[in-house]
């Protein structure tokens, strides 16, 4: 007995050490689970809270450049909505209101308060939470392009697995040919994103749009990603192709989440079939 | 003693706030972003008891984790360098005892103190580095990363504690 308590006392720093690299070490393989929720996360209150008041400061000098987006999406989105009346323009119809049946995506805007893109995996920090009806897996969108998937909510902050992380797999297309791929991120240039997976039938060509794909039940599809920038064809298939993110990720304002009102649906009737 | 104290949690809420709402935002050439935070494991004083030391260390990691959304990273890191601070301070300075009461890093010759923060540093950010990439394949980019912030790591703690700590 004697002996054990010299043993600890003589190597009481070690012991504490080794203590502490577990709970660390354990922090650390809880964060790498994709599946689980991180218990570090910064979409608590206090960091949230801290995050939001210095961005307070930093998002005036942002206002200009986030009015002219916004200006020209309004003057996208009012170009759609002729192009749509034009197309209706009956002599008389009946109105129904079929907005909540048919509505599938559902949008809401939250700003960005803490960004980070230079590191290997990086995550956002969003200014809404639970109370305003955040949830895990909802798809994070801006003007210009996809930003990530929620991952985390607190019930004032989100945060966000940015599409710069290697736990990030996004479903995307080529926007003229159907051609399915996973867009993933090898941690050297935040303009620069990968895809893999593309079967090698595809014709890609430098210059390509790419959208997202709709096959998940996160993001709509149709939605701006980036430009094919160049790519190696060999033996047979596609090993890397370079993606131009139309999005600038080191300057993100104002952002729309997408949730998807289907969503328990769609992902029902997937594991029924999985399962039968 | 009490200054002591003070001084120590000043230094800790200062460290963690100049870390978490600048240097991790400077981005110099696009991608580094020096982590001078380490600073507070050159600067805490040398003691025969090192428990609190430990803790503390742990607990400033853990709290550039909680804003940064680096899971543990930085608290495993901290922690690593903080044990090893003395074998290594003395191994820097060639001696096998010190005499913890009266000593002071600002009364060393700047050669030693640059090798001294050079070592930690160094240490420090391979293991961040190592563990964020996680992959043998990224050797290269772990390495150069490791350097280049070490660098300006290295750069901006010297200046700071030649700039900004007393000497006695």
């Amino acid at each position: 007995m004697r002996q054990i308590i010299y043993f600890i006392k003589k190597f009481r720093y070690f012991l504490l050490f080794i203590v502490l690299e577990t709970l660390a070490f354990i922090v650390i393989v809880q964060d790498r689970s994709y599946h689980q929720s991180k218990f570090v996360n910064s979409a608590n209150a206090i960091t949230g809270g801290f995050y939001n008041k210095a961005n307070s400061v930093s998002a005036f000098f942002h206002l200009k450049k986030d009015n002219q987006l916004l200006s020209e999406e309004n003057a996208r989105l009012k170009n759609l909505l002729d192009a749509k009346e034009n197309k209706f323009d009956l002599d008389s119809f009946t109105v129904k209101d079929t907005s909540q049946y048919f509505q599938k995506y559902d949008y809401s805007v939250a700003k960005v308060i803490n960004n980070n893109f230079t590191k290997r995996n990086n995550f956002l920090t969003i200014n809404k939470g639970a109370k305003y009806g955040l949830a895990p897996d909802l798809g994070v969108i801006n003007s210009k392009g996809i930003i990530g998937v929620i991952k985390n909510v607190s019930s004032n902050y989100a945060n966000v697995l940015s599409i710069l992380n290697t736990n990030s797999k996004i479903n995307v297309r080529l926007k003229n040919s159907n051609h399915f791929g996973t867009l993933v991120w090898d941690g050297k240039d935040y303009n620069i994103t990968q895809i893999i997976d593309i079967p090698r039938q595809a014709l890609v060509k430098a210059g390509d749009t790419i959208i997202t794909g709709g096959k998940s039940a996160i993001f709509p599809e149709g939605i701006a990603v980036g430009v094919v920038k160049d790519f190696k064809y060999e033996q047979n298939k596609y090993q890397i192709i370079n993606v131009m993110l139309f999005n600038d990720m080191s300057a993100i304002g104002e952002v729309q989440i997408v949730k998807n009102l289907h969503k328990d649906e769609q992902i029902i009737l997937e594991q029924s079939v999985v399962n039968e | 003693m009490n200054n002591i104290a003070l001084n120590n949690a000043i230094r800790f809420i200062g460290l963690l706030f100049l870390q978490v709402f600048i240097l991790n935002h400077v981005n110099i050439f696009g991608y580094i972003n020096p982590m001078v935070y380490i600073a507070w494991v050159f600067l805490y004083p040398v003691r025969k008891t090192r428990s609190l030391f430990l803790i503390l260390s742990f607990l400033l990691g853990i709290s550039i984790d909680f804003f940064s959304d680096s899971g543990g990273i930085n608290a495993f890191a901290i922690t690593f360098i903080a044990y090893f601070r003395l074998p290594i301070l003395m191994a820097v300075l060639r001696k096998s005892d010190l005499d913890y009461g009266q000593f002071n890093l600002k009364t060393l010759s700047a050669n030693k103190i640059i090798l001294f923060i050079a070592i930690l540093t160094f240490i420090h950010h391979f293991i961040v580095f190592s563990v964020e990439y996680f992959s043998f394949s990224e050797l290269l980019n772990i390495v150069s990363r490791t350097v280049f912030t070490g660098i300006f790591t290295i750069l901006i703690s010297f200046l700071g504690i030649t700039l900004f700590t007393k000497r006695k």
